[in-house]
């Protein structure tokens, strides 16, 4: 077992760091880049807090939909070959559902302040 | 910033094609644009300095995808489109060999904005933001009525290969997407078949790719996506979300409605088809999330690691709600 802080932790310190002291001092080209970083680091520190719920529910939600188990990527395939066989679509129980759910835990982790993620769960 | 060898061959090509020229300064890489690098500058001039871009793929290093024009055919698209009074800056020279600095072009600075969230936001567009959707589909008119006889070699595709293409880009990533799938079904479902009207399309129109003042479009970047299509491409392409910046209820670039935009488009000449428009958006979405995907390949496969590359790739999850919320709306 490894010891604390978290990862999420540790990434979080060191965004807020970027954020907050370093930023301010840097202008022009790298503080685009610097910017970006800082992004990414935001980024991953949701993904460590969140995709652990939203993996497990993704892969419960797939395996009803599929009827068997398997890997979360193997059951993703799946699901898309299906979509594009035709044999899954929209009228199939529970598909919108799903790939609405699985598409909002992406924007939660990716792009939370997106307009189109914001007037989703602004509705719900 | 600029490594002394660049400059150099900058100052050097500039003083053999431009009279007068002593060299240049002032030269700073441009952020935006994760493609190909953007070169700002100021040609040293007796009798007047003109400031000065330069767009090019740094030698030894290839074009961003096997449908880009090349930078030649762009140099001379922008030509084509500044004679057609297209809003577009001036090219002053086509990089050669000789130059020394990869494959590109130079062209005039337009003064302007393009960044999209200050032409959103800021007061000194207040009075120009409402008429920029008609203005966009006048100039989109514009592009499209250049003559065809005139242009360089250019690819053609219709709307059933370009499916067929984004279907191989998205299964050449070998990374499962449901939502891209079921866009994917969409559009065979609702593909217009060929177009009566073939036209030059550019391709890349959206912000970031116009320059604009408080009196509107001063110029269209960019050509390198430019082909021969159905022209309500373009249209569609415009009022993806993605180019909404959070304006998410003016489709054409947060800008304005449809209708204005039509309403330019058909003013300047142009016959809009709003099916085939709504088409093309969804197709827009889709191409624009797996760019996004193609990002994150290049990301790790090529030779730029580069933090913008990856962070784009995590930007197709957006286009997976916005083909949601155009395929499948909750509450329908």
């Amino acid at each position: 077992m490894q010891d604390e802080p978290r990862p999420d932790e540790l990434i979080k310190a060191v965004a807020d760091f970027l954020r907050d002291q370093i930023a301010p001092q840097i202008t022009g080209h790298a503080a685009f880049k610097l910017r970006v970083g800082i992004n990414a680091l935001d980024l991953v520190t949701r993904q460590l807090t969140l995709a652990g719920d939203s993996d497990a529910a993704e892969h419960a939600s797939l395996k009803a939909l599929l009827g068997h188990d398997g890997s979360l990527l193997e059951l993703n395939a799946e699901l898309a070959e299906s979509i594009a066989s035709g044999a899954v679509d929209l009228s199939t129980p529970g598909v919108k559902d799903h790939l609405w759910r699985t598409t909002l835990a992406k924007l939660a982790v990716d792009q939370p302040t997106y307009a189109s993620y914001r007037r989703e769960t602004a509705q719900k | 910033m600029a490594a002394p060898a660049f400059v150099e061959a900058l100052a050097k090509s500039v003083q053999s094609w431009c009279a007068g020229a002593t060299g240049v300064r002032d030269v700073a890489q441009l952020s935006g644009g994760a493609s190909q690098e953007t070169w700002s500058f100021v040609i040293a001039r007796s009798g007047g300095d003109i400031p000065a871009i330069l767009r090019r793929s740094p030698p030894g290093y290839g074009s961003v995808s096997g449908r880009a024009a090349g930078l030649s055919a762009e140099a001379e698209l922008m030509r084509l489109a500044y004679d057609a009074g297209v809003p577009s800056p001036r090219v002053l020279h086509v990089l050669t060999e000789r130059d020394g600095l990869g494959d590109g072009f130079l062209m005039q600075k337009v003064e302007g904005e393009t960044i999209p969230r200050k032409i959103l936001r800021d007061d000194l567009f207040a009075a120009t933001r409402p008429l920029l959707a008609r203005q966009i589909g006048s100039i989109l008119a514009g592009l499209h009525g250049i003559d065809r006889a005139a242009l360089p070699a250019l690819r053609t595709l219709s709307s059933t290969e370009e499916i067929e293409l984004l279907r191989a880009d998205y299964r050449g990533m070998d990374w499962p997407r449901p939502v891209f799938e079921l866009a994917l079904r969409w559009l065979a479902d609702h593909d217009p078949g060929a177009s009566q009207a073939i036209t030059l399309v550019h391709g890349d129109f959206r912000h970031g790719n116009l320059i604009i003042g408080p009196d509107g479009v001063r110029a269209v970047l960019d050509w390198e996506l430019a082909h021969l299509g159905d022209p309500m491409e373009d249209l569609g392409w415009v009022c993806v979300n993605s180019w909404r910046f959070g304006e998410i209820d003016k489709p054409v670039g947060g800008l304005g409605s449809r209708e204005e935009m039509f309403a330019g488009y058909e003013a300047a000449g142009g016959r809009v088809d709003a099916e085939r428009v709504k088409f093309w958006e969804v197709m827009g979405t889709l191409r624009w999330g797996i760019m996004c995907c193609g990002m994150m390949q290049r990301f790790r496969q090529g030779p730029d690691h580069s933090m913008e590359r990856a962070m784009i790739g995590r930007r197709s999850s957006e286009t997976e709600i916005d083909l949601l919320r155009l395929l499948a709306p909750r509450g329908a």
